[in-house]
């Protein structure tokens, strides 16, 4: 009953936040609002059994994407957004193609479980969540994290030679 | 203990309101925070269902997603910076230099 509740107050916290994120005029409102809704999903993770993800959540999303967010709006001086019309002109189009992809969605209300796998709730609690994500990251999806952290050195390079000036000779 | 189909509308409801605000708003900050905001809906039905399945392929995309949009908004934010220098605008209507 207790953990219904709780979902129920997530749930619902999580889908007003992230309606005032998309509605707000001054982009700084809409990044601290959306870090609220970080650790509204990062405790959702904690009741689904997965404290690494929710820490994770909490210290890249929150702790390092918006903060690189809030020093980009920072750098562009954005107060001259308060002026302008926020929405596009053409914003009931855009609302009621998310209403149809919506109701494409509830529609598919027919759907089965796939296969089960045999690492539950009690296996995952007798060790951490990190010990049995960090097993199965460095054996079975070794390759993909190896891949990974070439993604992350591209970033790394492409951010720096983007905004790199160039010296006039 | 909350039913699956539960965190599927939860999911599901999150995507679509960051769809909505990526095809309604005009600033490029605002698009990239609708863009977040989508990816974190996956990532809640990822999670719900490697609970739900006893799998843990779905925290390992989950951890996957999350590093790939650390990674993509790095760069975007650069792309803006960069973009910023030429026009000085973040109104998406108006960087039209490429309209034939």
């Amino acid at each position: 009953m207790i953990d219904k509740l709780l979902f129920g107050y997530l749930a619902t916290a999580i889908i007003i936040l992230s309606i005032f994120v998309i509605t707000r005029k001054n982009p700084v409102h809409s990044v601290v609002l959306m870090l609220v809704l970080f650790f509204h999903i990062a405790i959702l993770y904690l009741t689904l059994n997965a404290e690494f993800l929710a820490a994770i959540q909490i210290i890249i999303y929150a702790g390092a994407i918006l903060v690189l967010f809030l020093f980009v709006i920072l750098l562009l001086n954005l107060k001259e957004e308060l002026v302008v019309e926020k929405f596009v002109g053409f914003w009931p189009l855009g609302l009621s193609a998310a209403i149809a992809f919506a109701i494409l969605v509830a529609i598919t209300t027919a759907f089965m479980k796939g296969p089960e796998g045999n690492i539950g709730i009690d296996v995952i609690r007798n060790e951490t969540n990190t010990k049995v994500l960090g097993r199965i990251l460095f054996t079975d999806y070794l390759y993909p994290f190896e891949i990974l952290s070439v993604v992350l050195l591209v970033a790394i390079i492409g951010a720096i030679v983007l905004t790199k000036r160039r010296l006039k000779s | 203990m909350v039913p699956l189909n539960w965190y599927i509308w939860l999911s599901g409801i999150v995507f679509i309101i960051g769809m909505a605000g990526f095809l309604t708003r005009r600033n490029i900050i605002l698009m990239f925070i609708s863009l977040e905001l989508m990816l974190n809906a996956v990532n809640i039905s990822l999670v719900s269902f490697s609970h739900f399945l006893k799998d843990m392929t779905g925290q390992i995309l989950t951890l996957f997603i999350i590093a790939v949009a650390a990674a993509e908004a790095a760069i975007g934010l650069g792309i803006i910076i960069a973009l910023f220098r030429n026009k000085a605008t973040v109104h998406v209507d108006e960087m039209n230099e490429m309209k034939g």
